[in-house]
């Protein structure tokens, strides 16, 4: 596509977004009204600027349906971030939009080598995350074979891998290596599988890790990107050129800011993602600060597809953390610790990498008058805290009590999270 | 083909049409959807020149229309059909065919507008049949198809339509709307203006939802025809898809 027709295309998709948002969402027709901004003021890409951002605490502040753009009943499906009421952050599709979202997650799949022979295993999680669903429609939109495993029991991930003659993966880059040494451990020869293609998203990857999965599983694993605030994936993936991701420039218009000055980076440069949804009916997002730092790569892709691309996303402007593909951000841990009684507000959050998989320690400083010599209450406690961060987390973490000021401190606060992982 | 800018058009100081994007590509059935006084009609005319716009721009074929007058825009290639056909009722149906084909006769001569004449005769045999009524004695959908033909005897690149559905039978817009299918097969490039949104967009690539001199939605036709807005307002009632 020619890039004058793609930006025509753009900016009519823009301002019918802009108009739609602006008349049916009360949160952006206040935000447009204190700015003084009338929908018919945005004429070029350029002006896109002049719009507000949008933020994860707006979604929150409007959870569950506040900023849906279509009533409720012409929602088909809802999916939502971990994360219990306050936290979490609610998100809807109508039916136009699932099928976008199955076309742009088949554009994905094919750019990343995927077609209606190959038989696709999805071990990433089904339910209320994003990833499942959003690349299981897509590879039934190609045509290919659907296994929809979903995450977990690796053994028989393998196990099917062999039987169902599995030629393409989806997980994140961290379980294809716990499957890839798992396979070891079972006496699997890889190179007996036929397993060609493998695509990997959801947490943040190195090109260290991309050569070990390589090595290990004999496939080509391409990188793709998507976050459940925009829709989930499809947003961009590479190419079988492994150099950079292509942007979906005709649902998504991309830019890339300082998250300091919130101005646009000059070309090329490294800031903070911000997207804005072109088609989305029930869902419209303007001008969303994802918080992933990365940069658009200006050069045209050897590979001929026409979509800039950004490059893999390099890391975080906030201080989520990313855990086995799960979002936790260390304030939900906070609040858990809060509401359990005895807790002081220290704690430390420590990750590790064991064996590929992601562990998570929490430890706990205890006020001394309930730290008793009383391995029950103690217990009981940890107990406690565990389950509730379990369920608030949706992943299992581990807890440990520390002793009152035991944890490092620095300017009176102790340092929260410690991440040991060399992505 | 067609590429519109945040254009702005209206008479005196009525604004009709506010800040409109729009672009049709060659080969395609672009179809703009909308209730009476959307802005449908002050489109067209806006486009091929009888309405000038007071903002924003209009390139056809990269050719910027905003200054040039109408009968410039129709030898570059644009053709209207009006809306309720407005054929010369005291002229035959041939005559009529003939002074559609004056620019084609500038251009290529005589020759080219005989020859054009035999394929709209072929397009429309009802045409062939009726060649020395007179205009005014045929049939609504007769009256459409003579329209239609007038406007191709220019051998235009784009032909824009104005409601060709208004006041026929369903099964007259059948036969319409198959002629337009047609045109597309033959490699033309339709702007089609419909209150029939359902009809429309059954046959179009993509198509536009204007309310109030805006474009409040766009998309491929089979979005629109899915979404529930579109429904509820111009098809009548909801399907359950």
């Amino acid at each position: 596509m020619a890039r004058e027709d793609l930006e025509q295309l753009q900016l009519e998709r823009l301002q019918s977004t802009l108009y739609r948002v602006g008349t049916r969402v009360p949160f952006y027709r206040k935000k447009f009204e204190e700015l003084r901004l009338n929908y018919d003021d945005i004429r070029s890409l350029d002006d896109l600027r002049r719009l507000p951002f949008t933020v994860k605490q707006d979604l929150r502040d409007n959870y569950p349906y506040g900023l849906f753009a279509v009533p409720l009943r012409e929602v088909v499906r809802v999916h939502s971030s971990s994360g219990t009421t306050g936290l979490a952050t609610v998100v809807g599709y109508s039916r136009n939009d699932i099928r976008t979202w199955s076309n742009l997650t088949a554009r994905v799949l094919t750019a990343a080598g995927v077609t209606r022979d190959d038989v696709i295993q999805i071990a990433f999680g089904y339910g209320l995350f994003t990833g499942g669903f959003g690349i299981h429609y897509g590879a039934e939109r190609l045509g290919a074979s659907v296994i929809p495993i979903s995450a977990g029991n690796t053994k028989r991930q393998i196990q099917i891998m062999q039987d169902f003659k599995t030629t393409a993966l989806v997980c994140t880059p961290s379980y294809a290596l716990i499957i890839a040494d798992t396979m070891m451990e079972m006496g699997v020869n890889p190179a007996g599988l036929s397993l060609r293609y493998g695509l990997f998203g959801a947490e943040p990857w190195s090109e260290a890790m991309r050569a070990e999965i390589r090595e290990k599983l004999g496939i080509i694993a391409t990188d793709n990107y998507g976050l459940s605030e925009v829709m989930g994936p499809g947003v961009a993936g590479e190419c079988q050129e492994c150099n950079g991701l292509h942007i979906n420039e005709d649902h998504f218009l991309l830019e890339v800011i300082d998250p300091e000055t919130l101005e646009p980076v000059a070309p090329g440069e490294v800031g903070e993602l911000v997207v804005t949804t072109l088609t989305k009916e029930a869902f419209p997002m303007i001008r969303y600060r994802t918080r992933d730092l990365t940069r658009l790569i200006p050069e045209p892709c050897p590979c001929g597809r026409t979509f800039t691309r950004m490059q893999r996303v390099m890391g975080r402007t906030d201080d989520m953390l990313i855990i086995k593909g799960v979002n936790v951000f260390p304030v939900q841990i906070e609040k858990v610790l809060f509401e359990i009684e005895g807790t002081e507000p220290h704690y430390q959050i420590i990750v590790e990498r064991e064996n590929h998989s992601d562990k998570v320690t929490v430890l706990v400083e205890v006020v001394e008058s309930i730290f008793f010599d009383e391995m029950k209450k103690q217990r009981g406690m940890v107990d406690r805290i565990r389950a509730r961060l379990a369920s608030e987390l949706g992943i299992g973490v581990d807890v440990k009590l520390v002793e009152e000021k035991t944890l490092e401190r620095s300017e009176g606060k102790s340092k929260r999270v410690i991440d040991k992982r060399k992505l | 083909m067609l590429r519109i800018r945040n254009m702005e058009a209206g008479y005196g100081n009525l604004r009709v049409l506010k800040n409109i994007s729009l672009h049709v590509d060659g080969g395609e059935i672009v179809t703009m959807i909308g209730a009476n006084g959307a802005g449908k009609t002050t489109l067209l005319h806006t486009i091929i020149g009888l309405v000038r716009p007071t903002r924003g721009e209009v390139l056809f074929l990269g050719q910027d229309c905003r200054r040039l007058e109408a009968r410039r825009i129709v030898a570059a290639g644009c053709a209207l059909v009006p809306e309720g056909r407005q054929v010369f009722a005291t002229m035959s149906v041939e005559e009529n065919l003939i002074l559609g084909g004056h620019v084609l006769q500038q251009r290529e001569g005589r020759a080219a507008v005989l020859r054009e004449l035999g394929h709209q005769y072929e397009l429309f045999p009802v045409l062939r049949e009726r060649r020395q009524q007179l205009a005014g004695t045929l049939s609504g959908g007769e009256q459409q198809m003579l329209a239609m033909g007038r406007a191709l005897m220019s051998r235009p690149r784009l032909v824009m339509m104005d409601e060709p559905s208004t006041g026929l039978a369903p099964l007259v817009v059948r036969d319409i709307f198959r002629v337009v299918v047609r045109l597309r097969e033959e490699g033309n490039t339709v702007l089609l203006v419909e209150q029939n949104a359902r009809a429309a967009l059954g046959i179009a690539d993509r198509g536009y939802v204007l309310e109030t001199g805006r474009v409040i939605l766009q998309g491929p036709a089979g979005d629109l025809l899915a979404n529930r807005d579109v429904q509820r307002a111009y098809l009548g009632r909801e399907k359950i898809a």
